[in-house]
C-alpha cells in the first residue's frame, strides 16, 4: 500500500503553482523592458521563481512522514 | 592556440580518470559496498541531462532568443514536482517485473507484445542517433577551436579530415569501449551499472564546476559584474530587444509552453533519463533529496548562460564567431588558456556522459526487443541446446554499442555542419515525448489497450517524421527545399511546418501539437474500441496496481502449464551463465524454505521466477518467448480468466450468503431475548401466584386457629359462644376448602387438563338449576330475584355441571355486592340465531372503567382491597371466563358507576340446532 497521502497532494500542487508561475500571463507582466538591480526584471523573475519552488519543494519532500 | 599535444593528453587523462572512478565504483559493487547507493549520487547522476547541446548550445540559443532556452530546463524542474508520484510507481513496476529498458516497460504493460518494443525501440533509436552525432561533433568542434584558434572560429568553413585523423572518429571508438567496459560487463538480472553511474555524477560535477568558472570569468573579471554587463546590453540595438523577448516574438507564449511540456517527456523518457532515473536507481527514497537537488543543479548550470551569451556578443561585435562557441572562444580571447582547457574538459564530460549513458540504455533495447525476439523465433530450434548464451547476448550488446556509436558518427560525417545536426536536439526530444501517452496512460489507465499504444505510437512516431525529420533533410539539401517551403508536390495542405494550413508557430510547437493530437487520440480511440487479452489484462492490473500487489512478489496464479526444474534451470543458465544461474536459483529455494535448488518443484512460482530472472537479461517479451518454449504453457484463455472471475464471483456470493446468515442469527437472537423476557415474566407470574395463594389461603386458616385457640383456652365458655365460634372455625373451613378446589380447578383448566362431559345443553335447565342452587344466598339477604327466560332456547354444545357453575358463580357475586333489601338481581335469557345470552344484571354500586378488566384477574377485586373486607377468592370470575372461552363463548360485563352492572356471557347454538 501506498504510505498515506505524504506528501502526494502537496506536490501536485506545486506542480500546478509552478506551471501557473512559469506561463502566460503571469509572464507577460515581467515580459518588459525594465531592470531591477540592474538586471532584466523577466530574468529576475524566472530565477527568483525558480528558485523558490525548489526551496518549497525540498520543503514539502523532506518534511519527515 | 592550444597545441594537440596539450589537449590530447589531457583529454586521454580525464577519460582515465573515469575508468578508474568506474572501475573502483564495479568494485566495492562486487563487495556489496555501494559508492552510488546514496540519494546524492542520484541526483547527480540525473545531471546526465545537461549534455554537449546545453554546455555549448545553451548560449548559443540564449544569443538568438534571450530567455528561450530556459524552458528546456523549466520543464524538469516542473517535472521533478511529480517524480515522487510518477517516477517512484516506475520505479516500483520496474524493480517488481525486472524491467531493464523504456521498450521493455512499454512491452510489459501491454502483454509483453514484442511488436511494441521493437516499435518503441526504433523509435528511440531514430530519434537519438542524430543526437549521439550531435555530441560527436561538439567534442571534436571544441578541439578544432582549441587547436586553432584564434584562426577557424568554428563558424567558418570547415576542412574535413580522414577518418585517421578525425578526432570525432577516435573519440567515438574511445566511448564505446568505455560502455562496452562498464556496460557490458557480465550479464545482470538487474542491468545495473554502478561503476558507470558513479563515472556519470563525478561527470556531472566537473561540466558544473567547468561552467561556473567560465561564467564567472566572463561575467566579473572580463566585465563588472551583472549590472555592468547588463547596462552594456542595453545600449546594444539587438541584445536590447532580448530582455522582454516573449511578447515580441510571434506564438512567444505558446513555443514557451510547448517547449517547457517537450522537456517534461523528455526528462522522463530520454533513454538515458529512464536508465538513470529507473533502471540505476537503487532505493527509491533517494528519490526524495532529488526532487529538490537536481533543480537546484540546473538552475546552477543556467546562471551564467545569459551573461555568457551577452558578453561574447557584446565582445566579438561583427567578428561572426558562432555564439554557440562562446564558452570556449571568450577564455581563448582572454589568453586563459587553462580556464579554456577547464571548459573543453567540462564540454568532454557532458557530452561523453550522454553517448555513454545513451549508448548502453539503446544497446539494451536494441539487444532484448529488437534481435533477440528475431533470433529467437528464427533459430527457435537452435535454442533448444545446452549451450550458454550469456556470451552471445553480451555479443550483441558490444556490437549495439558499437554500431549505435558508429552510426551517429557516420551522421555527423554526413550531416556535417548541416540544419540536420544543429537542430537535432530539440527533435530528439520530440521524439521521445511520443512515448509519454503509452507510458503515462499505462500507468494510471487499466483499460489502455496493446492495440491502443501500437496506434498511438506509430502515428505520432508517423508525424513526427513528416512535420520534423523530413524537413530537417530538406534543409539540409538531401530532399528538395520545395518540401518545406511550399508542401510535397505543391501540396500546401501537406506542408510539414504548417499541416493543414496551421501557421505561425514555430517547427517544435507545431510538430509536437499534431504529433500529441494523433498521438493521443489514436491511443484513447483504439484503446476503447479494442479490447485487452488475457495476458494483457493480467499486466495492466499489475502496473496500475503495483503499489496494491503486496511486497514484490508477483502474482503467480494467473498461469497454468507444467515445466521441469531441469528445463527452467538449464533455459536459465543458457542466458546468464550457469553459475549464475544456480546462485539465482538456490537463493530463491532459500526463500521458499527448501535446502536446495533441486528440491523446488516445477509450479507456477519457479516458472515466474525463472520468466523474470530472463526478463532482466534479454526483456519481457523475449523472456516470455523463451519460457514457452520450455514450459508446456497453455495460455492462459479467456475462459480461464473467466473461471478466475467465476471464482472471485462466487467467493461474493459466499460472503453474501455469510451475511445472510448472520442477519439470520441476529434476528434468532433477538426473539430469543423476547421469548427469555416472556419467560421471565411467566415466572414472576406464577411467583405472584403462589405468594397471592399462599396469602390468601393464610386469611382463614388464621380465623380458624383463632378461634380454636379461644375454644381451646378456655373450656368454660358459655354453649352459645361455643357454637359461634365453631361454626366460625366451620365456615372458614369450607372458604378454604372452597378456596382451594378451585385454584386446582383454574390449575385444570389453564393447563387443558380439566375434564369436560360436552352434549346439547339446555340453557334454560341450567338457569333453574343456578336459581334453585343459589336461591338460599338470595332469600338470606333478602333480595329480589327475577327470572325471565323465553319458552324457548336453542340448545348450546357445552358441559351442563360447568355452565351452572358458571351462572351460579354470577349469581352469587350478584347477591353479594347487592344492598340487602333493598336489591334487585334479574337473570334473562336471550337467543338468536347464532347465540344463546344469559345475562346476570344487579342494581349494586356498579364497576368502574378501569376495574371491568381488572376483575378478570386472578385474585383481584374491585375497590380497595385493603380497606375493605375481600368478599369472596377471587377466583370466580377467571375460572367463569375460563369456562365460557372454552366452549367458545365469550363473557363480559357492562356497567355505569351506582347503576348497578350487567355481567352476560353467550354461547354459539350447538351445530344441529339450527
Amino acid at each position: 500500500m501506498r504510505p498515506a497521502s505524504g506528501p502526494d497532494q502537496r506536490l501536485v500542487a506545486l506542480f500546478a503553482l509552478g506551471v501557473a508561475l512559469f506561463n502566460f500571463p503571469l509572464l507577460a507582466l515581467f515580459d518588459r523592458a525594465a531592470t531591477a538591480f540592474g538586471i532584466p526584471v523577466l530574468y529576475v523573475y524566472i530565477f527568483c521563481v525558480w528558485a523558490l519552488l525548489i526551496a518549497l519543494l525540498a520543503i514539502v519532500i523532506e518534511r519527515p512522514r | 592556440m592550444l597545441e594537440g599535444y596539450v589537449i590530447i593528453p589531457v583529454a586521454i587523462a580525464y577519460v582515465g580518470v573515469l575508468f578508474a572512478i568506474a572501475y573502483f565504483g564495479d568494485k566495492r559493487a562486487d563487495a556489496g559496498r555501494s559508492i552510488i547507493a546514496n540519494p546524492y549520487i542520484y541526483a547527480l547522476s540525473l545531471g546526465v541531462y545537461a549534455t554537449a547541446w546545453t554546455f555549448y548550445g545553451s548560449v548559443g540559443r540564449a544569443a538568438s532568443d534571450g530567455v528561450g532556452f530556459l524552458p528546456i530546463y523549466i520543464g524538469p524542474t516542473l517535472m521533478m514536482a511529480l517524480w515522487w508520484l510518477v517516477v517512484r510507481k516506475i520505479i516500483r513496476i520496474s524493480k517488481t517485473h525486472r524491467i531493464t529498458s523504456l521498450a521493455d516497460f512499454v512491452s510489459s504493460r501491454y502483454g509483453k507484445s514484442a511488436l511494441l518494443a521493437g516499435l518503441v525501440t526504433i523509435i528511440a533509436v531514430v530519434g537519438i542517433v542524430p543526437y549521439i552525432a550531435l555530441q560527436l561533433k561538439a567534442i571534436s568542434g571544441s578541439y578544432t577551436i582549441l587547436a586553432t584558434h584564434p584562426d577557424l572560429a568554428l563558424g567558418g568553413p570547415r576542412v574535413v579530415a580522414p577518418f585517421a585523423h578525425d578526432t570525432a572518429f577516435w573519440v567515438a571508438l574511445l566511448l564505446a569501449i568505455f560502455a562496452i567496459l562498464f556496460g557490458t560487463r557480465h550479464l545482470d538480472a538487474s542491468e545495473r551499472h554502478e561503476g558507470m553511474v558513479a563515472a556519470i555524477a563525478f561527470e556531472s560535477i566537473v561540466k558544473l564546476v567547468a561552467f561556473l568558472a567560465v561564467g564567472a570569468f566572463v561575467t566579473y573579471g572580463m566585465y563588472g559584474g551583472m549590472g555592468d554587463l547588463f547596462a552594456r546590453a542595453a545600449e546594444h540595438p539587438r541584445l536590447s530587444t532580448l530582455f522582454a523577448p516573449l511578447s515580441g516574438a510571434a506564438g512567444g507564449y505558446a513555443n514557451w509552453a510547448w517547449l517547457t511540456l517537450l522537456s517534461m517527456l523528455a526528462i522522463l523518457f530520454l533513454p538515458r533519463q529512464f536508465q538513470i532515473a529507473v533502471v540505476e536507481n537503487v532505493n527509491e527514497q533517494h528519490i526524495v533529496k532529488a526532487v529538490w537537488l537536481f533543480p537546484l543543479y540546473m538552475l546552477a548550470m543556467n546562471v551564467f548562460v545569459v551573461p555568457i551569451a551577452f558578453g561574447g556578443v557584446l565582445h566579438f561585435q561583427g567578428t561572426g564567431v558562432d555564439p554557440d562557441t562562446f564558452v570556449l572562444t571568450l577564455p581563448m580571447a582572454e589568453k586563459q588558456h587553462a580556464l579554456a582547457l577547464l571548459v573543453f574538459v567540462g564540454g568532454l564530460s557532458a557530452a561523453t556522459g550522454m553517448v555513454i549513458v545513451e549508448t548502453i540504455a539503446l544497446s539494451t533495447m536494441v539487444c532484448n526487443d529488437l534481435v533477440m525476439p528475431v533470433l529467437l523465433r528464427m533459430r527457435a530450434t537452435r535454442f533448444g541446446g545446452r549451450r550458454d548464451l550469456s556470451g552471445l547476448l553480451l555479443g550483441i550488446r558490444r556490437g549495439a554499442i558499437v554500431g549505435i556509436v558508429l552510426l551517429g558518427y557516420l551522421y555527423f560525417r554526413l550531416a556535417g555542419e548541416a540544419y540536420a545536426l544543429v537542430a537535432i536536439g530539440l527533435i530528439s526530444f520530440a521524439a521521445v515525448a511520443q512515448f509519454a501517452p503509452a507510458v503515462i496512460g499505462g500507468l494510471y489507465w487499466k483499460g489502455a489497450t496493446k492495440a491502443g499504444a501500437f496506434s498511438g505510437l506509430a502515428a505520432g512516431f508517423a508525424v513526427w517524421l513528416y512535420t520534423l525529420l523530413l524537413p530537417s533533410f530538406a534543409k539540409s539539401g538531401w530532399l528538395p527545399a520545395s518540401f518545406v517551403t511550399e508542401g510535397p508536390l505543391g501540396f500546401a495542405v501537406l506542408n510539414p511546418y504548417a499541416l493543414f494550413g496551421l501557421g505561425g508557430l514555430n517547427d517544435i510547437t507545431h510538430a509536437m501539437l499534431w504529433s500529441m493530437l494523433f498521438n493521443i487520440g489514436a491511443y484513447v480511440l483504439v484503446s476503447v474500441v479494442t479490447t485487452q487479452g488475457a495476458a494483457e489484462q493480467a499486466q495492466a492490473s499489475r502496473f496500475v496496481d503495483v503499489y496494491r500487489h503486496a511486497s514484490s512478489q508477483p502474482d503467480v496464479h494467473a498461469w497454468k502449464g507444467t515445466a521441469t526444474v531441469p528445463d527452467l534451470t538449464a533455459l536459465l543458465a543458457q542466458f546468464v551463465g550457469a553459475e549464475r544461474a544456480q546462485a539465482a536459483l538456490a537463493q530463491f529455494a532459500r526463500r521458499r524454505g527448501y535446502p536446495d535448488a533441486d528440491e523446488l518443484p516445477a509450479d507456477a512460482a519457479l516458472v515466474q521466477f525463472v520468466e523474470t530472472a530472463l526478463a532482466g537479461a534479454i526483456g519481457g517479451a523475449s523472456a516470455r518467448i523463451m519460457v514457452a518454449s520450455v514450459v508446456k504453457e497453455d495460455a492462459l484463455s479467456v475462459d480461464e480468466v473467466m473461471a478466475m472471475l467465476d471464482e472471485a464471483s462466487q467467493r461474493i456470493a459466499y460472503s453474501h450468503e455469510l451475511e445472510q446468515k448472520s442477519r439470520e442469527l441476529m434476528a434468532a437472537t433477538a426473539e430469543l431475548r423476547a421469548a427469555n423476557a416472556r419467560l421471565r415474566e411467566l415466572d414472576r407470574m406464577k411467583d405472584d401466584f403462589v405468594s397471592t395463594v399462599t396469602h390468601e389461603l393464610r386469611t382463614p386458616l388464621t380465623s380458624i386457629r383463632a378461634f380454636s385457640e379461644i375454644l381451646h383456652d378456655n373450656p368454660a365458655l358459655a354453649v352459645e359462644e361455643r357454637q359461634r365460634f365453631l361454626s366460625i372455625v366451620i365456615q372458614e373451613s369450607e372458604r378454604l376448602t372452597r378456596l382451594i378446589n378451585q385454584v386446582l380447578d383454574l390449575a385444570k383448566l389453564e393447563s387443558g387438563r380439566a375434564e369436560w362431559q360436552a352434549s346439547d345443553v339446555d340453557m334454560r335447565a341450567v338457569v333453574e338449576d343456578s336459581v334453585t342452587a343459589a336461591g338460599q344466598l338470595f332469600t338470606a339477604k333478602d333480595v329480589a330475584l327475577d327470572v325471565s327466560v323465553p319458552a324457548r332456547v336453542p340448545a348450546v354444545r357445552g358441559d351442563r355441571d360447568r355452565l351452572v357453575q358458571v351462572l351460579i358463580n354470577l349469581l352469587s357475586n350478584a347477591a353479594k355486592f347487592v344492598e340487602a333489601g333493598t336489591g334487585r338481581v334479574g337473570v334473562s335469557v336471550t337467543s338468536d340465531a347464532r347465540e344463546v345470552s344469559v345475562r346476570v344484571r344487579d342494581n349494586g354500586p356498579g364497576i368502574a372503567a378501569a376495574d371491568q378488566h381488572v376483575i378478570f384477574e386472578k385474585f383481584r377485586q374491585a375497590g380497595d382491597t385493603l380497606t375493605e373486607k375481600p368478599q369472596g377468592t377471587g377466583l370466580g370470575l377467571p375460572i367463569s371466563r375460563q369456562i365460557v372461552e372454552h366452549l367458545g363463548g365469550r363473557l363480559w360485563v357492562e356497567s355505569t358507576p351506582g347503576h348497578g352492572a350487567t355481567f352476560a356471557f353467550a354461547l354459539p347454538v350447538a351445530p344441529q340446532e339450527k
